[in-house]
């Protein structure tokens, strides 16, 4: 596809505005169709209808034009520069998963030796934004809540990482673009067509991997962080106008990113079984790889508007007595297949 | 410059990018938005009255003491993956290798576990 070689600089400049552009529109898309179509059907509520015309579709775009005109309000006891620093450290966070997923064999910004290694360390950088938001606003609801939400992301990190380890296990590679190679190329008691997608060995990774990015997004049933019948908004509270802007936009991206990269385990990510090369697989990537996030976003959203809110103590409990040993245990079974197999 | 570090120097790029993304779009918004300073708008929320005392409070111990397993058991995780990567050429001594590890590892979680460490209250 790429004939010409294009300088260095030209196509990180390239990749830097598609990615850009694909955030907003990833929030916007995941907003839209799971916040304010699903949740309406599946909770029997009303989703706004009227504004633009065909079924709302309008909504968000004009609720983010409400944002910009907020006011930029910072509390007077707050420990300002924190305080305006902490949505930034947040994104900051979301914008780095999306170096490494691939959409295509060529289409993926830059294919990290250790990719989904690093995948997981950055996506944990948001604590530091979500604790810095809950101490600099000075204030109680704030506190509890980033407290919670860091309780709770430190404890889902672990099945999250050991999770993981699996698919590695399986795939010889770090990499997640030889994570999809390892899929495509796999064959199925000697049936290659298809490939060898990781879901059907790596069934209860992915249910850890599902559960702990659940609680990694602070989605019900795993959002005390933001529980609004008791904190308000968690460490959100004390936040107006564009910063809050920022918190939604860094929440709906990274839940895409992540479905992202659980689509690339378990998936296969970019590759189907049709095109497994050249430029066809490039154009077809970003299309299979959209279905794919679709499909995983849709089983994160369905559980968060079916379960109610668990306790702390039964979060953590569910993290550390039952996530920690599964995974260990899963880590061990995928080695024996492979080292026996 | 080598393909390892012209590698991370584009993790650096995005980065930067998401800073100026972030500096530009409050710097279009401090363009459009009012400010009307009243002193009852910097008050914290407390619902609806006045806050009571600092907003600093006291919060709970247990949370210290789940950080601390944590950086165990993460530091346990970052060993894990080098082997995950080589298991196929370190074969039957890796395995029994990372056997013992686990073991150990999961000792660990017992241990906690039976001093009431994993109980929330």
């Amino acid at each position: 596809m790429f004939a010409v070689e294009i300088p260095y600089w030209q196509l990180t400049i390239l990749k830097t505005v598609i990615v850009l552009s694909i955030i907003p529109a990833a929030a916007v898309v995941l907003g839209y169709v799971f916040l304010l179509k699903m949740m309406a059907h599946m909770q029997s509520r009303m989703g706004p209808m009227e504004p633009g015309g065909f079924h709302g579709w309008f909504q968000l775009i004009g609720d983010g034009i409400k944002f910009i005109q907020k006011e930029d309000i910072i509390p007077g006891e707050a420990d300002r520069r924190v305080f305006a620093m902490a949505p930034l450290v947040v994104l900051i966070s979301t914008f780095l998963l999306y170096v490494v997923v691939p959409a295509g064999p060529r289409l993926v910004v830059q294919n990290l030796d250790v990719g989904i290694f690093y995948a997981l360390a950055v996506s944990s950088l948001g604590v530091i934004g979500v604790l810095m938001a809950g101490w600099a606003s000075a204030n109680k609801f704030a506190l509890l809540g980033s407290l919670r939400a860091a309780g709770q992301l430190i404890a889902y990190e672990l099945p999250l990482v050991l999770a993981v380890v699996g698919v590695v296990i399986q795939a010889n590679t770090m990499s997640l673009q030889g994570i999809v190679h390892a899929q495509a190329d796999g064959a199925i008691f000697g049936l290659s067509w298809f490939g060898n997608p990781f879901i059907l060995t790596q069934l209860v990774g992915f249910g850890i991997f599902l559960a702990a990015a659940q609680a990694e997004l602070t989605q019900t049933p795993f959002d005390m962080p933001v529980a609004e019948s008791e904190l308000v908004a968690g460490y959100m509270t004390e936040y107006s106008g564009f910063r809050f802007l920022f918190f939604f936009m860094a929440e709906f991206g990274t839940a895409f990113a992540l479905s992202a990269i659980a689509a690339t385990l378990y998936f296969g990510g970019w590759y189907q079984p049709f095109f497994k090369t050249g430029i066809m697989a490039d154009v077809m990537g970003p299309v299979v790889l959209g279905a794919k996030i679709m499909l995983i976003a849709f089983l994160i959203f369905w559980i968060r508007f079916t379960f109610p809110r668990f306790r702390e103590d039964q979060l953590q409990a569910f993290a550390w007595k039952f996530l920690i040993p599964l995974s260990l245990i899963n880590i061990m079974a995928t080695a024996v297949f492979k080292v026996v197999l | 410059m080598s393909q390892f570090l012209r590698q991370y120097l584009t993790v650096a790029i995005f980065g930067a990018a998401a800073v100026l993304m972030v500096g530009a779009m409050l710097g279009f918004g401090r363009l459009l938005r009012p400010t009307r300073p009243q002193t009852g708008k910097y008050i914290n929320y407390e619902c609806g009255v006045d806050p009571v005392g600092v907003g600093w409070s006291q919060s709970q111990i247990r949370y210290y003491v789940f950080a601390l397993l944590f950086v165990m058991f993460d530091v346990e995780a970052v060993f894990i993956f080098p082997w995950a990567v080589r298991l196929e050429a370190l074969a039957v001594f890796g395995l029994a290798e990372m056997g013992i590890f686990i073991v150990i590892l999961a000792l660990g979680l017992v241990y906690a576990w039976r001093k009431g460490v994993l109980r929330w209250v």
